[in-house]
């Protein structure tokens, strides 16, 4: 993989000119938090965000989209919703997020909405440094070796640029006089120390080696009644984890002469009616075997299918979820620790 | 014919009629000739089948890839779908895509015995299978079938059944749990009474298949194991909520397998090993 450099002065200049050839999503600031977004005024794009409130997915799946629109005649797909993007701004653990997507959505069948929008999307990867809610160490995935097109290293008054693909080397070659191939002993020696530090800067560490047992043998542990119990069952925890791919469709009417619409949209494990079948049955009822269910797939199904967890570490569960039912707190509650140290609403109920 | 494989194929309904108060039957022809004959199933596997502005439900394929052209579905009303569903006619289109799922193992069950045990509107997907044994007769050994009703009025495909007793060459035992007609000549009682009247079978060459009420999954596969059927020879097959039907849309997930893909027809032995099978 060839590597070189940008001084940040040459940032924009690049970015006004790779825009020329799709829309430009970068994060940028919404409220106290970030946010992927279309961006054409270049200084609103944050270079040192830490997770945005929505992953990367919600522009390969969005939140509510059309497969089809239908007639007398039958069913039309519908793609409307996919055009060419440029991604900048995406961190080692979303990448990896998108990477474990791939596998999900091509498994034995491609979906080709999830995949003709990811074809159209260029990844211009970005460094980051950890905040306390970080563990993509412990995932390991706050690293990336592929599934970018270019990656952006933020080092000091320059990026280094590693070139992952085909159609980010025609990116550069765009505005190859803004970039520098030679790199100096001296800087490779700073990028060498700032890898080592943002390696110690991991402060939240879960071991996920363990978790498959775990689940297995503590399948009938207390804690999960007790975790069902503190649960709100309201979904956030499907919708801001980026490897949650479940999805509902429902067809809606028009009115007179128009054609109607098959809607596919996001779902969540955790909600009632997500196992409930025509007539009534369901098959998970109680909030505990849905809460289970959501971290057996994430903890041991997917490693006895992929050989890896398909948690990120990226820590959106931890700062989301309003009652602190996260990994890393089912993690230690696995581990033997008293979920009750962490779960707001049985807290709450000790006290009273 | 397009690679999208969510796109609903446009496909008729040749016939239609009650099977009981709540079961119909729906006969359907893709319009495309020849992805009518074309379509390769396995009995066990199931179709996405899509009413205008109604939805999509999975439905297992009643009919036996032996008898290539046609698709059957026997669809009991239970929510918008299936109303849905219930107010079409004859001659009315409708959407189809598939077949999902793995499937009887045909390959696996060629010279054995196959005992088939059926409650209710398990003879769904049971039926493909029975007649596709009956297709391919001298490809099997011994092919028995249990087949339980609540009343005669609900035992579906009645006739096909009676008929199939005046057969030679399989063995077919009906029972109703009650009989509220006073005509009724065969057993009364569960299914499960019908496991003495079985003729004898070479249980390590036997497959046991089951389909009905969950309730009855219990009893069946107890009497399975009694006759020493081992459990990765008995068979049933699963229903779950879906919505694709091709492992993405997450609804059918039982511990680490999709139900789509992975199922719907899973072994004893999956039931004992996976949680949340039955």
């Amino acid at each position: 993989m060839r590597i070189i450099k940008l001084k940040k002065s040459h940032f924009h200049p690049f970015l006004e000119t790779i825009s020329q050839k799709a829309h430009l999503w970068a994060p940028v600031k919404k409220g106290d938090k970030y946010a992927f977004d279309r961006v054409e005024d270049f200084s609103r794009i944050e270079m040192k965000t830490t997770r945005t409130l929505l992953p990367p997915k919600k522009l390969m799946v969005p939140p509510s989209f059309n497969m089809f629109s239908f007639t007398a005649d039958g069913y039309r797909e519908d793609l409307s919703h996919i055009s060419p993007k440029i991604l900048f701004g995406i961190h080692p653990c979303d990448i990896h997020g998108l990477l474990t997507l791939d596998k999900l959505f091509t498994y034995q069948y491609s979906d080709p909405y999830y995949l003709k929008a990811r074809q159209k999307t260029l990844i211009l990867g970005l460094s980051c440094w950890p905040d306390e809610y970080c563990f993509a160490k412990s995932t390991r995935t706050h690293i990336i070796e592929e599934g970018f097109d270019l990656f952006f290293t933020d080092l000091e008054e320059y990026f280094l640029v590693w070139v992952g693909s085909s159609q980010g080397d025609d990116l550069i070659r765009m505005r190859p006089e803004l970039f520098e191939e030679n790199l100096t002993d001296a800087y490779i020696q700073r990028y060498i120390r700032w890898q080592k530090e943002r390696e110690n800067a991991y402060r939240t560490e879960i071991n996920f080696v363990a978790m498959p047992d775990l689940m297995e043998l503590k399948h009938k542990s207390a804690f999960w009644d007790e975790a069902g119990r503190a649960c709100l069952a309201c979904g956030s925890c499907s919708m801001v984890c980026p490897t949650c791919n479940c999805y509902n469709v429902q067809d809606k009417l028009a009115l007179a002469g128009k054609p109607g619409r098959r809607l596919r949209s996001w779902d969540s494990c955790t909600l009632l009616d997500y196992s409930q079948v025509a007539g009534g049955e369901n098959f998970r009822e109680h909030k505990a075997d849905r809460l289970r269910l959501w971290y057996t797939h994430k903890l041991q199904a997917f490693v006895s299918k992929y050989g890896k967890p398909s948690c990120v570490g990226c820590g959106r569960c931890l700062v989301t979820c309003p009652v602190e039912i996260n990994v890393q707190t089912i993690a230690k509650s696995l581990q033997g620790e008293d979920p009750k140290a962490f779960w707001y609403r049985l807290q709450s109920e000790a006290k009273s | 014919m397009n690679d999208n494989p969510f796109t609903p194929q446009s496909a008729r309904i040749v016939r239609t009629y009650r099977l009981t108060d709540d079961v119909k039957f729906f006969q359907v022809r893709f319009l495309d000739m020849e992805q009518a004959l074309t379509f390769k199933y396995r009995p066990g596997q199931f179709a996405m089948v899509s009413v205008l502005g109604a939805g999509e439900a999975p439905f297992c394929l009643s009919s036996p890839p032996s008898r290539p052209g046609l698709l059957e579905f026997c669809i009991r009303k239970v929510g918008s779908v299936t109303s849905a569903l219930f107010d079409l006619k004859e001659n009315a289109l409708i959407g189809v895509r598939g077949p999902y799922g793995n499937g009887f193992p045909l390959d696996q069950m060629v010279g054995k015995d196959i005992l088939i045990t059926i409650g209710g509107l398990g003879v769904a997907p049971l039926r493909s299978v029975l007649l596709y044994c009956l297709d391919n007769r001298d490809q099997f050994r011994k092919v028995a079938v249990l087949y339980g009703a609540k009343k005669p009025s609900e035992m579906i495909f009645r006739e096909e059944y009676f008929a199939l007793k005046e057969r030679g060459d399989l063995e077919c035992h009906l029972a109703v749990d009650a009989d509220d007609t006073g005509h009724w000549t065969e057993n009364i009682g569960v299914v499960t009474t019908l496991f003495p009247k079985l003729s004898k079978i070479n249980p390590e060459k036997t497959y046991g298949l089951v389909c009905g009420p969950p309730v009855m999954y219990k009893y069946v596969l107890r009497e399975f194991v009694k006759l020493g059927i081992p459990k990765h020879q008995i068979l049933m097959t699963l229903e779950r909520r879906m919505k694709c039907g091709v492992g993405k849309c997450g609804h059918c997930a039982i511990d680490y397998i999709y139900t789509c893909l992975d199922g719907p027809v899973f072994t004893y032995w999956d039931v004992l090993h996976m949680r949340e099978l039955i």
